[in-house]
């Protein structure tokens, strides 16, 4: 099982170096732009000189990448130019907010689809069943930015029952999230539902299960006991490689919405050309997308025995 | 490499097979024939500016109906809807064909070549998938400007590896199969081998994927459009539509819910055909 570990995580470091040096490539190669995009383009020619030779840029290509990689392990990003602060300053409380947009998002997000899943996946081809199907094609059919403006004009325009932004002025209030993450939800649960049902389904006609059946075990006590156990392996793995996703929907809520989290920085960032501001947030992303797939990856292996014990051999 | 004989399915017989697959098919069709007749259906060019802001049901002094109203720039929306399903049609399926080129052509690579090519293609794999998928457009898109290239060019960088994984899963259970030995045998190219006896016997799950992808990528175009990162103004596009009516969303909501609408619709179309074609390999 270590051993299993030791690898998944050498995986992901392996990722992690190739994509720093993929970023470095893509936002530090030439110059020219890094100094036009820190100072601005109204700045000459000598500006920017000084300012490239001030920060090390005339050094050797591969003494500035590992000078880069260490501001970027130390959090030194360099200076934002939108909000002219130190970029780690800026990126913490956006981080923050996002977070709490995402844990609001998953606690609904993880009873309703497994819920869902097991109910569907537990009698398959009944009415239920098919109905939890059908929304599920509907709802993901609908791309976040539609439900957006979808949601808004029922519960904003027509029935004013909820805020149309979350810029969070006056304040935060729960309120302002609930469309944000509503639209999350719409958008994710019917996948997850639906993974939760095949997983459901196929642990239910397992032998297991079926001598479970013959021997006259209530049916509530082979759901719990023998069927759950099981059938979450796989929902378990898709909700951790949701973060990748999320990531997305997060952005196009956000800017939707005007909340001041981490997707709506990292659209300000590429959009007003902060280079240092949009570096710092792609590396988090990064971190965020190869953590969660390192956690699927390792959580699958120590939940499901026959990969833990192949590993042990 | 011989195909049995397949009897043409009937519509009526594909419908008792599936009926999801047909209602798919009926939507994509609906939107095809509107964007291929789109001079003849839309009642106004798309970039034509008449009354700024006009309710739903206005009709303009020649008495031609606005039927969904107009945008803030006088245009009928009814007739950018008409003219951005073109655009849509255009860039989704030219999007997902370079996108399956690039990962079908690098995933028969590494699953029949294996070795060090397979273990590069597979790194290099890891590390597009390292990226959330909205990053990489992000940054390309940062990078390079917004053009319609640009996006092709984003959405086969950011899909292609996911569908050489794809391939790859299911060349390496192909390989071994006899007809290919037998290829070997006869001494055919390495090209032939993986493009004329391994590609057909892997299409099934292709296509299902593809269909999936194909409203992947119809969600993704309009996000871009909807970010500001997509096609340019003022070419008729849903996801800008969407986005120019964001700042009326609160007082003018038609705006933005005729296209929204229409892109669900489209997408909708893609996953009812994907889970119909499922469905029916499944049943066979």
């Amino acid at each position: 099982m270590a051993r299993l570990i030791a690898q998944r995580l050498f995986n992901s470091l392996v990722s992690i170096a190739l994509a720093s040096v993929a970023l470095f490539l893509i936002f530090e190669m030439s110059p020219e732009t890094v100094a036009a995009d820190a100072l601005g383009q109204y700045s000459t020619r000598e500006q920017r000189d000084l300012w490239l030779a001030a920060n090390g840029y005339f050094e050797p290509m591969h003494v500035r990448f590992l000078d880069w990689v260490r501001r970027c392990v130390t959090g030194e990003f360099g200076q934002s130019r939108l909000y002219n602060r130190p970029v780690s300053e800026v990126l913490g409380p956006r981080l923050w907010a996002s977070a709490m947009l995402a844990m609001l998002f998953f606690s609904f997000l993880i009873p309703l689809s497994l819920g869902l899943g097991i109910a569907a996946g537990m009698r398959e081809g009944s009415l239920l069943d098919r109905g939890i199907s059908l929304a599920s094609i509907l709802t993901t059919s609908v791309p976040p930015f539609a439900s957006a403006v979808l949601l808004t004009a029922i519960f904003v325009f027509w029935l004013g029952l909820l805020p149309g932004t979350s810029s969070m002025v006056d304040g935060f209030r729960w309120k302002e999230l609930i469309l944000p993450a509503a639209v999350l939800l719409l958008y994710d649960f019917g996948y997850l539902a639906r993974i939760t049902r095949a997983s459901m389904a196929d642990v239910m006609q397992t032998a297991y299960i079926r001598t479970a059946v013959l021997k006259g075990l209530p049916n509530w006590w082979i759901i719990l006991r023998h069927a759950l156990r099981n059938a979450l392996i796989p929902p378990f793995t898709v909700i951790m490689l949701q973060i990748n996703w999320l990531i997305g929907g997060v952005v196009v809520v956000e800017f939707f919405f005007a909340y001041k989290g981490f997707g709506s920085l990292i659209l300000e960032a590429s959009l007003t050309h902060d280079l240092f501001l949009l570096q710092a947030c792609t590396a988090v992303s990064v971190l965020l997308a190869v953590g969660t797939q390192t956690i699927a990856d390792i959580g699958y292996g120590l939940l499901n025995p026959r990969i833990r014990v192949a590993a042990v051999k | 490499m011989t195909d049995t004989t397949q009897t043409t399915p009937t519509l009526r017989s594909l419908l008792a097979e599936s009926p999801i697959l047909v209602a798919g098919l009926s939507i994509l069709t609906f939107w095809l024939l509107v964007a291929i007749f789109a001079p003849f259906i839309a009642p106004f060019g798309p970039n034509e500016n008449l009354i700024p802001m006009a309710m739903p049901g206005t009709r303009v002094p020649d008495g031609r109906l606005m039927l969904f109203g107009a945008d803030h720039l006088g245009r009928d929306i009814l007739s950018r809807m008409i003219y951005g399903g073109r655009t849509v049609l255009t860039y989704a399926p030219l999007a997902t064909l370079c996108a399956y080129s690039v990962g079908v052509t690098l995933g028969l690579l590494a699953g029949y070549k294996g070795r060090w090519i397979d273990e590069l293609l597979s790194r290099f794999a890891d590390l597009v998938l390292a990226f959330p998928v909205i990053v990489l457009y992000i940054v390309i898109i940062q990078k390079f400007g917004a053009s319609g290239l640009n996006i092709l060019i984003a959405v086969t960088l950011a899909s292609s590896p996911g569908i050489m994984r794809l391939v790859r899963g299911v060349v390496l259970d192909l390989r071994t199969r006899a007809y290919v030995s037998a290829a070997q045998m006869r001494g055919e190219s390495t090209l032939y081998i993986m493009f004329v006896e391994i590609l057909p016997n892997a299409r099934g799950p292709l296509i299902v994927d593809a269909c999936l992808r194909l409203g992947y990528v119809t969600i993704t175009i309009g996000t871009l459009g909807f970010l500001g990162l997509g096609i340019p103004p003022p070419t008729p596009d849903w996801g800008s539509m969407i986005n120019e009516s964001r700042h009326f969303a609160l007082v003018f909501p038609h705006m933005a819910i005729f296209p929204c609408l229409a892109v669900s619709s489209l997408v909708l179309a893609f996953n009812l055909i994907a889970d119909g074609l499922r469905e029916i390999s499944l049943a066979d």
